[in-house]
Order: structure tokens, then C-alpha cells, then sequence
């Protein structure tokens, strides 16, 4: 058959996902033509998963709005919930590419106690030494720090792992212990504050958001690179005459993630910054006060730009690089991937130096937030970010997970744990409500898989 | 006479205290295939793997077009332009036919991003040259049929220009169509002057594609010949009792005379 007539008849047939890390969804490859909203689904290429797990996410928020007489979904909750999540998602995006490659992390709760209380120490103890106290390149230098620092214990745990082939369960399991440990050792148990101005800013708090302007900013290009990523992702498949997606479902496509966008925007743009904070830092930076008062808008906070930044990375490293399509190979079947010649003790290596970085990212966060630096600092973390990872359909088999998934599946989490709490469920209920859906979470995902014929 | 393509001198592996190749010596010519027979467990994966570079060889020494060749791992063995086909196929189940053609020499764009979508083109490309009916190009592999799958294993091997093939039990999980579908593409590289290593226990098969057959026995070389000069009753006595007919260049792993006398009497 000639290249021309087989990709005419694959055009009828619909066309797949791209994405290896959506490698899940699986369609016939000449399955009868499908009407109504499925097919309409299937010619946009949505993946599935995505929404089912949004329907599950919107529902939750509902219900909790109900339940809590519409103090769920407003600005001001929903706010709170994308900076309460950030720190979780950061490391979720991590743990993805760990469980992918079949390895298991316990220990980020640790090691994001260990690093904040380093990075504490570090700005409030040490650089003032040098540079006194609230120099502009202090918190610079204590996030390098602070990366550094992950990227060592990543790669204390990884050459443990790949080289000396200890299995991660029992690394990390001890890590989780000597990484505890290892916070309160540094100032002995003492709590570290104030941290650097600057420093605080990363913890989405008083001075840590975008404000109105930048947020439609950040909107704007998100919509930008939306609409050029489908763009030029169609002409290289036009370059190589491979079949595409139908027009209406790029367009439609495009809508419906810029409007997703906008509306994230608009709703924390209708937050308002307190008159009090507003004043304080209005009178901090020399601006005049006018008579109206201060009418600020919250904006984005900056840990969910980290977020989003994080998320931007990884799902370009998972898609579109050497390093990403390895550790998915790894996951599939290790031994082909060693077999095609994959160094699958470096890249163990490498997995783990990742996910000790983006603890450090999270460290950051955390401790910003809290505006100090204690060692209990993460404590639990490691579960939270695990079951992020698996609700947003990592498998534990390995070899299939998704950054974006991870970050819904962080987001249900906090969702259903800060309802509780303002529905006033007592502790003990709300870790078993939690507990309870994870396992739920994780039987329909593999239900839905089995159906879906992967 | 013009060098080997591939000598493998000597080569003994052991797992523990058991001896899996001892003393075994093979060598494989530009455009031949050499069927490598014998039981399960005789030894014929591991000496393979050998030139694979999934094992070591505890002693021994590899040689290729005469010179002495260092093959320390699967990457080593690459670059020799040696290629392999396992029996399990060593395909990453979770990913698509155009990932694991290229697993592990992905094409990448000028700023070393992955280039999806040229690999998709040479995939197409490739598979329909060797298997017009493949279609499944985005779906993971592990829904594809045996064929299929086996099919991507050897478009991997011909794309990357294998001067060497290894073939591990290429036609094991393989319908009637898809094993001639296999037997056509073997003939056709044999003749672009591709050496080939065919390792299986169907007799049958061998003496269709192999010009000559080296046989062993409880790891050890029983012995080679070509398939003109030896019948397949001939060869099944070297598989099954070690017995090297008149045909045969003997190897160390034959029984000798006096212990076969010793059976039939």
C-alpha cells in the first residue's frame, strides 16, 4: 500500500493521543463512528481520565458549597485552596516520574523538613554574617542552597537505589527517618524566624501575589502559548501529511482551556487584599493612600505561579525530551529499556536527584508560608504526595502516570480536607473520609482502565 | 579467505557453579545465517547474550571482521552494528511502535527535544516497507497482536543498519502468516549481506533459512556443519545425544564414540 492511500484510510479511523504518558488511553483503531458528546470527546482527543477527574473535582466543590452554605466556592476559599495545595502538587509532579520508573519515594515529608530547616539556618543565621539582615540577594542564594541540598540527598538516596540496587521502599523508608532527624539536628529542635522578606513571598501570603495586573498578565500568555502550541503542532503534522484532528476540535480545544484559564484569573482577582495588609503595604513601598481606601486585588499567588511553572517543566521533560520517554521505558518493561541501551542506574539516579530538587522547591513554600522553619515542617507530606500522584492516575505497576493528573489528583485531596474542616468534621473523620477515597479513587481508576480495554 | 564477520572464541559464562557455556566456538560470515539449535537450557541464549552485551563472558574472547572487540553492555554492542531480537520481546509495553523503535536513539529536534513527529514519519515509513498492514501506529504495544510487536522489533534492527542480527526464537509467539512474514525478511537481509545468528529449537525452521547449523548441548559445542552436508536426522542425533555425524566439524561438546557404542549396545 502506498504512504498516500494508508494515510487516507487511518484518516477515518480516529486519530490517538501523542502523549506516551497517556499511553492509557487506548481507541480502536477503526471503530464505527461515534455521535453525540463521546465522539464529539474522542475527535477532540481529550483524554478520558482528565474528565473524569475534573467531574469528580467540580462535584466535590458542590457538594462542600452545599454543605457549607456557599462559603465553598468563593475567591476567597478557592484561593486558599490553590496555596494550601501548591506545596503538595510541587512534589507530586516529582513523585510521578518516581513511581512511573517503578520506584517509590517515602521520605519528601522528611526532606522537606530537613532542607527548610537548612534554608532557615542558612538566611537567618548565616548570610546575615556576611551580607546583614533583608539583603535583596538573600533569598537568591537560600533557594540555590536549598536546591543544592535536594539534589544531594536525591542523589545520596539515588546511587543508593540505582548502583547499589537497595530497593527505594527501604531507602526511602530510612530516609524518612534520618531526614527527620536530621531537621531537628540542625538548630536542635529550635524554630526559625522571621525568615527574609523576600523569602516570604514564595509563600503566596501578605505581599506574595500577583496583584490584578500581573495576573491578567500571566493569563495572557498562558492563552498565547495555548493557542500556539495547537498551531504548530498541526502544521508539523500537516508537514508529514498525518492525519488531524478536525478544526472545530482544535478550536474547541483552545476555547475551553483559555476560558479555564480567564476564569481561574478572574475568580482570584476577586479576592481583595485586606485593608489592613493593603495599607501596610502600600505604606512599606511609599504609595499614597487615597481617600477610598485601598481596593487591591489578591491575584495569583506566587506559589501557584511556582506551580504552574513546575508543572510546565515537567510535563516538557516527560513529553518532549530523552530523559522523560526513559523513564516511561523504564516503567514499561526495564529490561528493554536497559536491553536499548538505557543507563538505568543513572537515570534512577537522575529520578531521584529530581524529586529531591522539587522537594526543595516545596521546602520553600512551606516554610515561606509558615514564615518560619520548624522540623516538623512536612511531616505526613510523603503520603499526601503519593496519594496525589495515584488519584491522578499514576499506576504503582508503573510506567503510566501524568504531571496534570498528579495536580488534580493534589487538588481533590486539599479539596476534600479543607471542606471538612470548614464543615467542621472533626480530624479523626477527615482522615478517614480521605483514606477511604484514595482507595475508592484508585479501585474506579482500574475499573475504568480495564473497561476502556488498556 | 576474508575475516569473520563475528568469531566468538572460546567463550565460557557461569551462573554460580554452573558452567552455562563452556569452551564454546562460533563464528558467522557476511550474508550467512547460522541456525544455533539445542535443547532449553543448552545454552544458546547465553553464549548469545554474550554478543549482546547483556552478559559476561568469564573467559573467552569476541572478534569481529578479525579484530578483537570489546562488548561490555548492550550499548557496547550497538556500535558494532549488532542487533537483536529476543524471545521476550524486549519492547516497553506502555509505549507506542515509534518510541520503541527509537528507544534509546530517539531523533531529536535541533534543540534536543524529542522529534515525535519525524520518528512517526520513519516509523511509517519503515513498517510500510516491512508490514503494510500495520496501522497501530499511537497505540501502546501491548495491544498490538505478536506479530505485530515482532514485527517493530525487527523494523528497530533494520532501521538502525544491523550488520549483525541476533534472532532469539524470532518466530516463537508468531502465527503461520506472521512466521513466513518473519522467513521472507530474513532472506531478504541475508542477501544485503547481513549476518545472522538464528537461534531455535524448530528444526524445521533452521534447515529452511540456515546455511549452516551449530549445535549445543549442556553448554557446550557439539559441533557445526553445513546444512547441504548433514540430514535432519543427523542433526537431531547431535541435539538429542551429543553425536557428531560425518559431516560435522566436531566440537568439544560431542559424545564420544566409545560412550555412544556403549548406549546403542
Amino acid at each position: 500500500m502506498t504512504e498516500k492511500a494508508e494515510t487516507a484510510a487511518e484518516g477515518e479511523a480516529p486519530a490517538h493521543s501523542r502523549n506516551p504518558a497517556a499511553a492509557g488511553e487506548h481507541r480502536p483503531e477503526a471503530g464505527p463512528a461515534r455521535g453525540g458528546i463521546r465522539g464529539a470527546l474522542r475527535a477532540m482527543e481529550v483524554d478520558m481520565r482528565l474528565i473524569g477527574m475534573v467531574g469528580a473535582l467540580a462535584l466535590i466543590w458542590i457538594v462542600f458549597d452545599l454543605f457549607t452554605g456557599g462559603t465553598f466556592i468563593t475567591p476567597r476559599n478557592l484561593f486558599n485552596l490553590t496555596v494550601q495545595t501548591a506545596s503538595v502538587a510541587v512534589m507530586a509532579c516529582g513523585m510521578v516520574f518516581v513511581i512511573v520508573a517503578r520506584h517509590i519515594d517515602l521520605s519528601v515529608g522528611s526532606v522537606l523538613g530537613f532542607i527548610a530547616m537548612m534554608m532557615g539556618a542558612f538566611q537567618a543565621d548565616f548570610i546575615p554574617q556576611y551580607l546583614g539582615f533583608d539583603h535583596p540577594a538573600t533569598f537568591v542564594l537560600t533557594i540555590l542552597f536549598g536546591v543544592f541540598i535536594g539534589l544531594i540527598v536525591g542523589a545520596l538516596q539515588g546511587f543508593l537505589i540505582g548502583y547499589l540496587t537497595i530497593p527505594s521502599f527501604i531507602v526511602t523508608l530510612g530516609g524518612l527517618l534520618v531526614w527527620r532527624g536530621a531537621a531537628w539536628w540542625v538548630t536542635e529542635g529550635r524554630t526559625i524566624a522571621p525568615l527574609d522578606a523576600n523569602f516570604r513571598v514564595f509563600g503566596g501570603g501578605i505581599g506574595g501575589t500577583l496583584g490584578a495586573t500581573w495576573s491578567w498578565v500571566f493569563g495572557a500568555v498562558a492563552i498565547v502559548a495555548i493557542v500556539a502550541f495547537a498551531i504548530n503542532n498541526r502544521r508539523m503534522r500537516m508537514h508529514f501529511k498525518f492525519p488531524l484532528k478536525p478544526v472545530w476540535a482544535e478550536i474547541t480545544n483552545a476555547v475551553v482551556l483559555s476560558g479555564a484559564v480567564v476564569a481561574f484569573v478572574w475568580v482570584m482577582n476577586a479576592y481583595p487584599v485586606p485593608e489592613r495588609a493593603a495599607r501596610r503595604i502600600a505604606e512599606a513601598r511609599g504609595i499614597p493612600i487615597p481617600e477610598s481606601g485601598l481596593d487591591w486585588a489578591q491575584g495569583i499567588a506566587v506559589p501557584v505561579v511556582v506551580v504552574a511553572l513546575v508543572a510546565l517543566a515537567m510535563t516538557y521533560i516527560a513529553q518532549r525530551t530523552k530523559f522523560g520517554r526513559y523513564v516511561f521505558a523504564m516503567g514499561g518493561n526495564p529490561q528493554a529499556a536497559e536491553l536499548s541501551g538505557i543507563d538505568t542506574k543513572r537515570m534512577t539516579l537522575y529520578i531521584f536527584m529530581l524529586m529531591g530538587a522539587l522537594a526543595a522547591v516545596s521546602a520553600v513554600i512551606a516554610s515561606a508560608r509558615l514564615q518560619s522553619a520548624a522540623n516538623d515542617l512536612g511531616t505526613l507530606d510523603e503520603l499526601r504526595v503519593i496519594a496525589a500522584a495515584v488519584i491522578g492516575g499514576t499506576s504503582l505497576a508503573g510506567g503510566v502516570g501524568t504531571i496534570y493528573g498528579a495536580i488534580l489528583g493534589a487538588l481533590v485531596m486539599q479539596s476534600l480536607q479543607s471542606g471538612m474542616a470548614l464543615i467542621g468534621i472533626q480530624t479523626a473523620l477527615q482522615s478517614i473520609v480521605i483514606g477511604s477515597v484514595l482507595v475508592l479513587a484508585v479501585w474506579i481508576d482500574q475499573v475504568y482502565r480495564k473497561r476502556i480495554g488498556d | 579467505m576474508s575475516p569473520a564477520l563475528v568469531e566468538l572464541r572460546n567463550i565460557s559464562v557461569s551462573f554460580g557453579g554452573v558452567k552455562a557455556v563452556d569452551d564454546v566456538t562460533v563464528d558467522l560470515h557476511p550474508g550467512e545465517v547460522v541456525g544455533l539449535l539445542g535443547h532449553n537450557g543448552a545454552g544458546k541464549s547465553t553464549l548469545i547474550k554474550v554478543l549482546s552485551g547483556a552478559y559476561h563472558a568469564d573467559r573467552g574472547e569476541i572478534f569481529i571482521n578479525g579484530e578483537k572487540a570489546a562488548i561490555a553492555n548492550p550499548r557496547d554492542a550497538r556500535r558494532y552494528n549488532i542487533e537483536t531480537i529476543y524471545q521476550t520481546l524486549a519492547l516497553a509495553d506502555n509505549l507506542d511502535a515509534s518510541a520503541n523503535l527509537f528507544l534509546g536513539r530517539e531523533l531529536t529536534t535541533s534543540f534536543g527535544a524529542l522529534d515525535d513527529v519525524r520518528m512517526e514519519a520513519e516509523t511509517r515509513e519503515i513498517m510500510g516497507r516491512l508490514n503494510p498492514n500495520f496501522r497501530a501506529f499511537h497505540a501502546p504495544v501491548i495491544a498490538l497482536s505478536g506479530g505485530q510487536r515482532q514485527s517493530v522489533a525487527i523494523a528497530r534492527a533494520v532501521y538502525f543498519n544491523a550488520r549483525i542480527l541476533i534472532m532469539d526464537e524470532p518466530t516463537a509467539a508468531l502465527g503461520v502468516q506472521e512466521t513466513k512474514m518473519v522467513a521472507d525478511l530474513i532472506l531478504k537481509l541475508k542477501a544485503e549481506g547481513i549476518g545472522i545468528f538464528l537461534i531455535s529449537h524448530d528444526i524445521e525452521d533452521v534447515f529452511d533459512l540456515a546455511d549452516r547449523v551449530a549445535v549445543m548441548k549442556n553448554g557446550a559445542l557439539v559441533g557445526t556443519a553445513r546444512v547441504d552436508d548433514v540430514s535432519k536426522d543427523d542433526v537431531l542425533g547431535m541435539i538429542i545425544l551429543g553425536k557428531c555425524p560425518p559431516g560435522a566439524v566436531r566440537g568439544p561438546g560431542a559424545t564420544p564414540e566409545e560412550q555412544l557404542a556403549s548406549v546403542a549396545a
